[in-house]
């Protein structure tokens, strides 16, 4: 690819990018959030289509108008957000689009070449049973297996290892490194340094849509990669103890149904105490979001008790408990989190419109509403917007410290935060933690939930390890080495002592 | 025997069924492929007064059912540009069309002055199976006594079966309707396939338009349908976008919009009003009971993409 160049509503995501791609290789194609780098990928993946430069495969010109042209020239990606369709099972997802001569949906020859791809690389898919019953990782592997079976030669992973265990990240880089052996050329994702280290044979590092350069894994370090990445020189906050007090939000017992019938919380016990973050680690899917909504009165509680400062808020409605002082940042930032159209301004004031100075019995005075939008995004930072332009405009970073900014100016005495750094680049990971930290030290408790074992282990003072809605271990931060956690988080009980 | 009651009942159900089941089985692919049209109301009519005129015409029953289906392509085919190309709001498009359906039907029925309204048909359609078969206590009537239309449509019920759920064509279908980002990656054409089920919709309502006017009723009148498009629609969500679940609903919404006279001939005294609110009434019960029901709220609910318009670079 030379010269890459596109642009999204007058800002260039790619601007003039050159990145080659050899066969046989993992190619790691490291940036931060907003780099360019899904950019870059949808173009060769034929979602996005470039405003200038050129894609030559093998040494030709190639037009890559549409996914399916990208598929023919044997380019496929794994999206960051699956694409899968939910309602299919495994064999439906793989058949799906795929040029071969059967007119049927079912047949026995498909499940035959889907087991034989299954085994051969190691990536073990139920190959009846619907997307929507399967976890995040077979998730992956259906994605993978499907384009292997499309016979696709280029491969890219974006962001592949956001959603897995340790094991299972390790497992899918074994699967990575046998592609490549058999002279697939792979293109690895990644804005975490220590994976691009470990799985990738050459890093092309990108800074705001530029390419900053291109050089052999082994002759890289992951500090000179991050100063590549970033521009500068970074530090990750230093974790420091934080200093409980009394117990502020108490559940005992805490048992709710998920959306699809079955109990997703099943006797969850936590005490979570002034001045400090309990994380809540474990692999998505497992109660973590049912566990959030079902404390922040989004989801009915069907046993056991919710305390906040030694008031019982387990039949409360979501605004009592707001009154309360319970903060939610929620996983989805633009569908709970924030109103999607609605200007910054309004939504910084939605939980804040209803008394004075906002509004004036039924009035909300607009002057007050964006006076207060000026100083939060002052206050916190929320760059490249202004209070009047709808918040979809917004990057990830800057989107999650709007909603900070509203629960913190809220004065929370707890808050119940839902992966607050995921999908954030290196910077915004910095702000964000340090908000909560902050925020933690002025006394709030705060009970983090969380699927990144790295943000688990950078921030709490005190983990526990959620599987299939049950809490399976308990333990400080300091008896969590990342080989005990994947455990925990894969259902093994392990003894600490 | 075959005079009883529940038999009657039951042949004239799947007569005015028919065009209830075509009008539902198209719209039925048509919401499968992620667009929803709420003008089957309008395309019924444009379709039921063309085929209606076209059987005048041409005295051919066969072409008139084909001018029917042809003329429901072409209103759809507005639907399809506004909500496909323009990805203008699908429910204001629909609603666009019932009126312009409305409207467009009335003016061709007073044509040339020689105004169609009450001018009966010129040919009928005849059973397909003539003499004593038909004579068969219960199966005589009820599965042999039919026109071709009608035994067409069983033809639809099952090639849409087979189409939508054993076939790649109706695998690529649902992912558009389901999952259209997906289908994209997957290499499916997300418009293309819109366009032509959106027009499969169109046909389906046309022709049930025009075997309302032609082979029900005998007659074209202006607004004849009177919510017999609404049923269809409904129909589509009563049966959970499964054809053989819209093969018996079909019949039993007809069943309900007879069931006055049949009521009236036993003595018994009900409101019309209330009769033809019982199809949406019975809908809506049907969504209760599948949604109090979380595996057959998975099974039977509406396609993901059902009424979202597709852009591939939205962001």
């Amino acid at each position: 690819m030379t010269g890459i160049t596109k642009g999204f509503f007058g800002a260039l995501a790619n601007d003039g990018v050159d990145f080659d791609l050899q066969w046989g290789e993992v190619h790691a194609l490291l940036g931060e959030n907003g780099a360019g780098k899904s950019t870059l990928c949808s173009i060769l993946a034929g979602l996005y289509h470039p405003d200038g430069g050129e894609i030559n495969i093998n040494g030709r010109p190639v037009e890559l108008r549409s996914p399916h042209a990208a598929l023919e020239h044997g380019v496929g990606m794994v999206y960051q957000h699956f694409r899968l369709v939910d309602r299919f099972t495994v064999a439906e997802n793989i058949a799906l689009g795929h040029p071969d001569a059967t007119f049927l949906s079912r047949s026995k020859d498909l499940e035959k070449q889907v087991e034989h791809l299954s085994s051969k690389y190691n990536m073990p898919v139920p190959a009846d049973a619907g997307v929507w019953q399967l976890s995040v990782g077979e998730e992956q592997r259906v994605e993978i297996l499907k384009l292997l079976h499309r016979g696709v030669q280029i491969l890219i992973l974006d962001e592949p290892t956001a959603v897995l265990t340790p094991q299972e990240a390790r497992n899918l880089f074994r699967t990575i490194r046998s592609m490549a052996e058999e002279g697939r050329a792979i293109i690895f994702v990644s804005h975490k340094l220590d994976e691009v280290m470990e799985v990738s044979d050459r890093v092309t590092v990108l800074r705001d849509g530029k390419k900053v350069g291109t050089l052999p894994t082994s002759e890289a370090d992951p500090a000179s990669l991050a100063r590549m990445m970033v521009g500068r020189d970074l530090e990750m906050p230093a974790r420091r103890e934080g200093v409980p007090g009394e117990p502020v939000l108490t559940v005992s017992g805490l048992t709710a149904d998920g959306d699809r019938g079955f109990e997703a919380v099943r006797n969850v016990d936590l005490e979570v105490r002034a001045g400090q973050i309990m994380g809540v680690a474990g692999v998505s899917g497992n109660g973590q979001r049912e566990l959030a909504e079902a404390l922040t009165g989004l989801r009915p509680v069907k046993a056991g008790q919710v305390f906040l400062g030694g008031v019982d808020i387990t039949r409360s409605s979501v605004l009592d408990r707001i009154k309360l002082g319970l903060g939610f940042v929620p996983e989805d930032r633009l569908g709970t989190g924030l109103a999607k159209g609605l200007p910054l301004a309004k939504n910084l004031s939605l939980k804040s419109y209803r008394a004075p100075p906002l509004s004036t019995g039924p009035v909300i005075s607009k002057r007050a509403v964006d006076q207060r939008a000026d100083e939060l995004i002052q206050r916190f930072d929320i760059r490249g917007t202004r209070p009047g332009l709808p918040v979809s405009l917004l990057s990830g970073g800057n989107l999650q410290r709007a909603i900070l900014a509203r629960e913190i100016s809220g004065g929370p005495k707890a808050m119940v935060a839902a992966a607050p750094t995921r999908g954030l680049d290196v910077a915004a990971t910095e702000a964000i933690r340090t908000l909560l930290l902050e925020e933690r030290d002025k006394g709030a408790a705060i009970l983090m939930i969380s699927e990144d074992l790295e943000e688990v282990l950078a921030l709490s003072d005190e983990i526990v390890v959620l599987y299939e809605g049950r809490i399976i271990g308990r333990l400080r931060p300091d008896q969590a080495d990342p080989e005990v956690m994947g455990l925990m988080m894969a259902g093994r009980e392990v003894d600490l002592s | 025997m075959n005079d009883s009651v529940i038999i009657l009942t039951l042949v004239s159900a799947i007569g005015i069924g028919t065009p209830i089941l075509l009008a539902g089985i198209g719209e039925m692919m048509t919401e499968h492929s992620g667009v929803m049209n709420l003008g089957v109301e309008g395309m019924m009519l444009v379709g039921g007064v063309v085929g209606f005129w076209a059987s005048t015409e041409t005295a051919s029953i066969p072409l008139a059912m084909a001018a029917g289906m042809l003329a429901g392509v072409l209103v759809a085919l507005i639907h399809a540009f506004f909500s496909v190309t323009l990805r203008v709001n699908q429910i204001v498009s629909g609603l666009a069309l019932v009126t312009a359906g409305t409207g467009v039907s009335s003016f061709i029925g007073g044509l040339d002055n020689s105004a169609l309204g009450g001018m009966r048909s010129v040919s009928t359609l005849d059973p397909v199976f003539g003499g004593d078969i038909t004579d068969l206590p219960v199966v005589g009537p009820l599965l042999l006594g039919h026109d071709w239309v009608v035994y067409l449509s069983w033809l639809l019920v099952a090639l849409a079966g087979f189409w939508l759920f054993r076939t790649k064509k109706g695998l690529a279908l649902r992912a558009v309707g389901e999952d259209p980002a997906t289908a994209d990656a997957a290499g499916i054409a997300v418009t293309p396939i819109r366009y032509i089920y959106t027009l499969v919709g169109g046909a389906g309502a046309g022709l049930g338009g025009a075997y309302l006017t032609i082979g029900v009723f005998g007659v074209w009148q202006n607004g004849i349908t009177a919510g017999i498009g609404w049923i269809a629609f409904a129909l589509v969500i009563f049966a959970g976008w499964r054809p053989w679940r819209a093969l018996v609903a079909a019949y039993i919404f007809g069943a309900l919009r007879n069931t006055g006279f049949t009521l009236q001939i036993m003595g018994v005294e009900i409101s019309s009003d209330i009769l033809n609110a019982l199809p949406f009434i019975l809908t809506i019960v049907a969504l209760i009971i599948i949604s109090a029901r979380p595996v057959a709220a998975r099974a039977f609910r509406a396609p993901s993409a059902l009424a979202v318009p597709y852009a591939r670079e939205s962001r």
